[in-house]
C-alpha cells in the first residue's frame, strides 16, 4: 500500500507537488501528465529518492522520511534511461550485482541470475557486454536487475519513452505478467490502458483519478 | 573499445580458470620484470611469451588487437620522442615495455569477469577498513569506471552528430560543453540509480 498525505514538494524555488493526497492499494496504477507536472517527483517519493517538503508518504506501512533505506529494499525502481542504471559491464554480472548484499552462496546467485535472464528473454546474452544490447534489451536487463530482488512494489519512470514500438510492447507484456504492485509514470497511454487506476497530474495537483478510460480521456481533453 | 570497456571473452582456457587475484598479482610481477629487462632482445623474448599467453587464452586475434589498438598513436609518438632523446635502442626498449604491459593488462581483462576482479580487489582492499574506507565501494568505483567508458563514448558520438547537423564540427567548445554537461547528467542519473538499488545504505 502506498499513501500520500497532503504532500508538498518544493524544488529549486518551484512548487513541484501541491497538496497531493491519495491512497494507492490497486495492483496497477498509472500516472500521466504534461512535462513538468510533477509525475517523476511523485514516482521518486515512493522509494524515498525524493522527500516531501511537507506532508508524508507511507509505503509498506513505513514513512519514507524515516525509513528510506528499508523501503528501497521493498521498492524496485525502473528509470527512463537504462544506461544510467546498468552498473556492470556484462549482462549476467549486472543481474548478479543486485544480489550482492543478499549474502547468498555463489551457486544460488548463479541459479537466480540464470532464471531471471531466462524469464526476460536474455539468457542468450548472459556474457555479452551490456552496451552491445539494443535499447529494448537494455531496458529489459534493467527491469530484470530490479525484479531479481523480488520487490513488493515496482515503480517505473517513463520506462518505454526511449523504446521503439516492438520493444515497448515487449516491456508491456512483461509488466502484465508481474505479480507485484506496479506504479508507472508514462506518456505511453496504450501501456496504461489495462491498468486498474490512472492519476492525471497538472501543475503539481491530481486533477483526475479513475479508470484508465476516464482518466486518459480527461488527459486527452486537457492536452487538446 | 574492447580493452577499455572490459569486454570479457567467455572461455575455459587455463587463463580463464586462474583466480582473478592470481592474475592481478601475476600482472604486477610481469610488469616489474618488464621494467627490469635491459635489452630489445630480452623484451623480444618477453613479447614472444605474451603472444604465447594470448594463444593459450584463445581469445582470438581481433580481441588481442583491440587491447593495443587504443594506444597505437601514443606508442608511435613515444618511440619517435625516445629515438630523438635516448637513441634507437632506448626507444625500442621503452616502447616495447609499454606495449607489452598494455597487452598483458588487456589479457587479464579479457579472461576475467569484472565481478571476479571486484571480488579480488575487495579482498586486497580489506585493510582500507582500518581508515574508514569501504572496500566494496572502492571496487564498485572500478566497475563503474569500466562501465562508463562505452556510455561516455556513445554520448560523444551523439554530440558529434549534433555538431555535424548544425555545421559546427570544427568547434572544440561546441563539442566539449555538451559532452561535459551530458556526462554530468549521466553521473547524476547513475547516482540516483545506485541509491534506488539500495547502494546508499
Amino acid at each position: 500500500m502506498i499513501g500520500f498525505a497532503d504532500v508538498h514538494v518544493r524544488l529549486g524555488g518551484r512548487d513541484v507537488l501541491r497538496g497531493v493526497t491519495a491512497r494507492l492499494p490497486e495492483r496497477r496504477v498509472g500516472v500521466v501528465g504534461a512535462n513538468g507536472s510533477g509525475k517523476s517527483t511523485l514516482a521518486r517519493l515512493i522509494n524515498g529518492l525524493a522527500l516531501p517538503t511537507s506532508g508524508s508518504v507511507t509505503v509498506l506501512g513505513l514513512d519514507t522520511r524515516r525509513h528510506a533505506a528499508k523501503i528501497r529494499r521493498g521498492v524496485g525502481f525502473l528509470f527512463t534511461d537504462p544506461d544510467a542504471q546498468i552498473v556492470m559491464p556484462t549482462v549476467a554480472e549486472d543481474v548478479a550485482f543486485s544480489l550482492r548484499r543478499k549474502g547468498l552462496e555463489r551457486e544460488e546467485v548463479a541459479r537466480r541470475v540464470h532464471e531471471a535472464l531466462a524469464a526476460y528473454g536474455l539468457a542468450g546474452h548472459a556474457d555479452h557486454p551490456a552496451h552491445h544490447l539494443s535499447g529494448g534489451q537494455k531496458q529489459l536487463l534493467a527491469l530484470c536487475s530490479v525484479m531479481v530482488l523480488q520487490p513488493d512494489i515496482l515503480v517505473m519512470d517513463e520506462p518505454t519513452t526511449l523504446l521503439d514500438l516492438r520493444h515497448s510492447r515487449q516491456v508491456a507484456e512483461v509488466l502484465r505478467g508481474l505479480p507485484q504492485q506496479v506504479v508507472a509514470v508514462s506518456h505511453d497511454l496504450p501501456l496504461l490502458a489495462d491498468f486498474d487506476r490512472v492519476l492525471v497530474l497538472d501543475q503539481g495537483r491530481i486533477v483526475a483519478d479513475g479508470s484508465p478510460e476516464e482518466a486518459i480521456g480527461h488527459y486527452r481533453k486537457m492536452m487538446a | 573499445m574492447n580493452g577499455l570497456t572490459g569486454a570479457y571473452v567467455p572461455g575455459s582456457s587455463p587463463l580463464h580458470r586462474l583466480p582473478a587475484g592470481a592474475k592481478l598479482a601475476g600482472l604486477a610481477v610481469a610488469c616489474t620484470v618488464l621494467v627490469l629487462l635491459p635489452s630489445p632482445a630480452a623484451l623480444g623474448g618477453a613479447a614472444a611469451a605474451v603472444a604465447g599467453l594470448y594463444v593459450v587464452s584463445r581469445v582470438g586475434p581481433a580481441a588481442a588487437w583491440a587491447q593495443v589498438r587504443p594506444v597505437r598513436y601514443f606508442v608511435v609518438a613515444l618511440f619517435g620522442l625516445q629515438w630523438v632523446f635516448v637513441g634507437l635502442e632506448g626507444a625500442a626498449v621503452t616502447t616495447l615495455r609499454v606495449l607489452l604491459a598494455v597487452a598483458l593488462a588487456g589479457l587479464v581483462t579479457l579472461t576475467t569477469r569484472t565481478s571476479a576482479m571486484m571480488a579480488a580487489l575487495e579482498r586486497c582492499l580489506r585493510p582500507a577498513r582500518l581508515v574508514g574506507l569501504d572496500p566494496f565501494r572502492l571496487s564498485l568505483l572500478l566497475s563503474l569506471t569500466v562501465r562508463s567508458v562505452p556510455v561516455i563514448a556513445a554520448l560523444a558520438v551523439r554530440v558529434r552528430e549534433a555538431q555535424r547537423a548544425r555545421g559546427v564540427e570544427r568547434s572544440l567548445r561546441a563539442f566539449a560543453v555538451p559532452l561535459v554537461v551530458s556526462s554530468l547528467r549521466h553521473a547524476d542519473a547513475l547516482g540516483e540509480a545506485l541509491s534506488a538499488r539500495g547502494l546508499d545504505d
